[in-house]
């Protein structure tokens, strides 16, 4: 049970974010959202690659016991990286909207439509 | 002639080429706008040239491995590794080769076009920052054998379209459209990277092949797989996960929705991908090809009738390209659901898959052009909307002949290359189910019909008053937009040859989920 734990977590903030992108209709709230959703993905990826009472995997010198994965952990830090580079240009956005709307609720985000 | 250099390290080139270019561009920039335009202009030739070369490459010689800080560039399994390919590695087999020609002729023709079309826009710096960025991402998602490495590639893809989207912020309506897609396509990505993260956990492979070998398709890989198909699906605008298309295609300078439209196909290549070359027979064909089908000719049906009301003349071509997406997948839908079934595939399901392939390729030639035709229109009268055109004819007739071209092409009328794909589309999708072929012919009639309006509002009539000074656009623009039309017309005079040469193998290669496991692990299955 303890062990599955991470992966409850990822399940419930997977749902948080989902929700928040769906329900909140504040652009930056939306944003959040989408944050939180790559942070359940970024946890599942690390947790995937955990081996309980392991140690790092730096083989100089490494005693002989049990290592964690390291591509997972590699891959979470690629998918951070992109991540801080969709929500800067996410955020980008927001401040242009902002600029030329005066407001970010999406209810204003309707001259699409016209 | 050609350093043999060049020719062992294409894979990699195409890819660094137009990267370094990227960055490059903005500083050039500062020294003067035309050194800029060289240093693009050069940057994209050399890329597209290098890419048809991989890819004559590779229908010459078979599929391609380049393993990245290998030994050798063909050491895909290393003697220490226990067999397996712990590298990251380009898989170029000819599946791969076709996306690559369709990406080189589009996004030279596009660049082009747009070193005259955005000459008098500022910001050009970043702009170019951007297409060649996007550019990268195409190439690489569609040649990269790792599926982390394709997540990698498609987020440079969609930050780069999301930040060209809303390069005119066009008093904020443009950043929504851009918010639209970017939103949609990170929930996307992320999704493929859950999918990626289950596949490590059941195979701890990332390599395609590998997993492909592995693959046992328990509940979670169905998981991955629905989780792949609905992200790139969306991706690719089929209906209904369609509603940032129009929204995209209508707000992105003209020049980019033509590179939009290869970069939805290369989302589509993915999807193809994943489901023949991962799964191929381990999932129950019948029913995923069924679900891709259906997908299919949702997108014909909603994507064309969404069209014929439209009044912005880039907001009705976004449409049908949706419409059009739906034949791909229509005809490579049923080319999967008869996966398997080798007397079934070889009677109708391999030219069902062809077709499909062969209409991945047209669309992106004609579509494209069209846009550029659209952008061309916009550029001497600074309006999309049907209503305020009319009798542009008398003035811009080049333009008017690639739209004519264009048209006849999307609305399948010979000798141009649409009739050639949906040709195959209808023969074989008839013999599978006669309603579906049905169906797609009624579609096709309907876009002729849409576009001789389209073609009579804005060509036809008297000359309007206020574009009585109308000129011709300049030569660069029509260069661009002549490599497509002039691929389009080829394509459809010779449509045997093309189908023999790039589509067929494409096609096999597809299907056949053990040469591409062989190619990479060797020794096979």
């Amino acid at each position: 049970m303890l062990y599955n734990l991470p992966f409850v977590a990822v399940v419930v903030l997977t749902i948080i974010g989902l929700a928040t992108i769906v329900l909140k209709r504040n652009l930056i709230k939306i944003f959040l959202g989408i944050t939180i959703l790559e942070s359940a993905v970024n946890l599942f990826l690390v947790s995937l690659g955990y081996r309980e009472g392991g140690i790092a995997p730096i083989y100089t010198n490494a005693p002989d016991r049990l290592m964690v994965l390291p591509t997972p952990q590699a891959l979470t830090l690629t998918s951070i990286v992109i991540g801080v580079a969709t929500t800067a240009l996410l955020l980008s956005f927001a401040i242009v909207i902002w600029k030329k709307y005066g407001s970010i609720e999406i209810g204003f985000l309707r001259r699409l439509k016209e | 002639m050609i350093p043999p250099f060049v020719i062992e390290n294409s894979p990699a080139l195409m890819v660094i080429v137009p990267f370094v270019a990227a960055f490059i561009a903005p500083f050039s920039g500062r020294v003067a706008p035309a050194l800029r335009a060289l240093v693009v202009g050069g940057a994209m030739a050399i890329t597209s040239a290098i890419t048809l070369l991989l890819a004559s490459d590779v229908y010459a010689h078979g599929t391609r491995l380049y393993v990245f800080g290998a030994q050798a560039a063909t050491l895909a399994v290393p003697p220490d590794s226990g067999g397996i390919p712990v590298r990251i590695m380009f898989t170029v087999d000819p599946m791969s080769a076709l996306m690559l020609v369709i990406t080189a002729i589009s996004a030279f023709a596009v660049v082009l076009y747009s070193l005259t079309s955005e000459r008098h826009h500022s910001g050009l710096g970043s702009y170019y920052t951007l297409f060649l960025l996007m550019v990268t991402g195409i190439l690489g998602m569609v040649s990269t054998g790792d599926i982390f490495n394709f997540f990698v590639f498609l987020e440079i893809l969609s930050i780069a379209s999301a930040g060209l989207i809303a390069f005119r912020i066009d008093g904020g309506v443009a950043v929504e459209a851009a918010i639209k897609y970017f939103v949609l396509s990170t929930i996307g990505a992320l999704a493929i990277l859950f999918a990626i993260g289950i596949y490590y956990g059941e195979y701890n492979a990332l390599n395609m092949a590998l997993i492909a070998q592995r693959m046992q398709f328990t509940l979670l890989d169905q998981l991955a797989l629905v989780l792949i198909i609905a992200a790139l699906a969306m991706k690719c605008g089929a209906v209904p996960m369609h509603f940032w298309t129009p929204d995209a295609y209508s707000m992105a300078p003209s020049s980019i929705t033509a590179l939009l439209v290869v970069a939805s196909q290369a989302s589509l290549y993915g999807l193809f991908r994943t489901v023949f070359s991962l799964y191929n027979i381990a999932l129950n064909a019948a029913c995923v090809g069924w679900l891709i089908i259906i997908l299919g000719v949702l997108s014909m049906v909603v994507g064309v009738t969404m069209a014929i009301p439209q009044k912005n003349v880039k907001r009705l071509m976004a449409y049908h390209a949706i419409s059009q997406t739906g034949y791909m997948l229509l005809g490579v839908g049923v080319g999967l659901a008869v996966l398997g079934n080798q007397p079934l595939l070889d009677a109708f399901g391999y030219m069902a898959m062809e077709g499909g392939i062969f209409h991945i390729i047209n669309h992106a030639m004609y579509k494209g052009l069209l846009f550029l035709t659209a952008g061309a229109i916009f550029f001497r009268i600074g309006t999309y909307d049907l209503n305020k055109m009319g009798g542009l004819g008398h003035s811009m007739k080049w333009t008017m002949i690639f739209f004519i071209i264009g048209a006849l092409a999307i609305a399948g009328i010979p000798p141009f290359n649409g009739f050639a794909s949906k040709l195959m589309i209808y023969e074989s999708v008839f013999a599978f189910n006669p309603v579906l072929s049905v169906i797609a012919m009624v579609v096709s009639i309907l876009t002729l019909a849409s576009f001789v309006k389209v073609f009579h509002s804005i060509f036809m009539g008297p000359v309007l008053p206020e574009y009585k000074d109308v000129r011709e656009v300049p030569r660069p623009m029509l260069a661009g937009m002549g490599i497509l039309a002039l691929v389009v017309i080829l394509f459809g005079i010779f449509p045997s040859l093309v189908v023999e040469t790039l589509v067929a193998p494409a096609a096999h290669a597809l299907a056949d989920q053990g040469m591409y496991i062989a190619a990479v692990i060797g020794g096979g299955v």
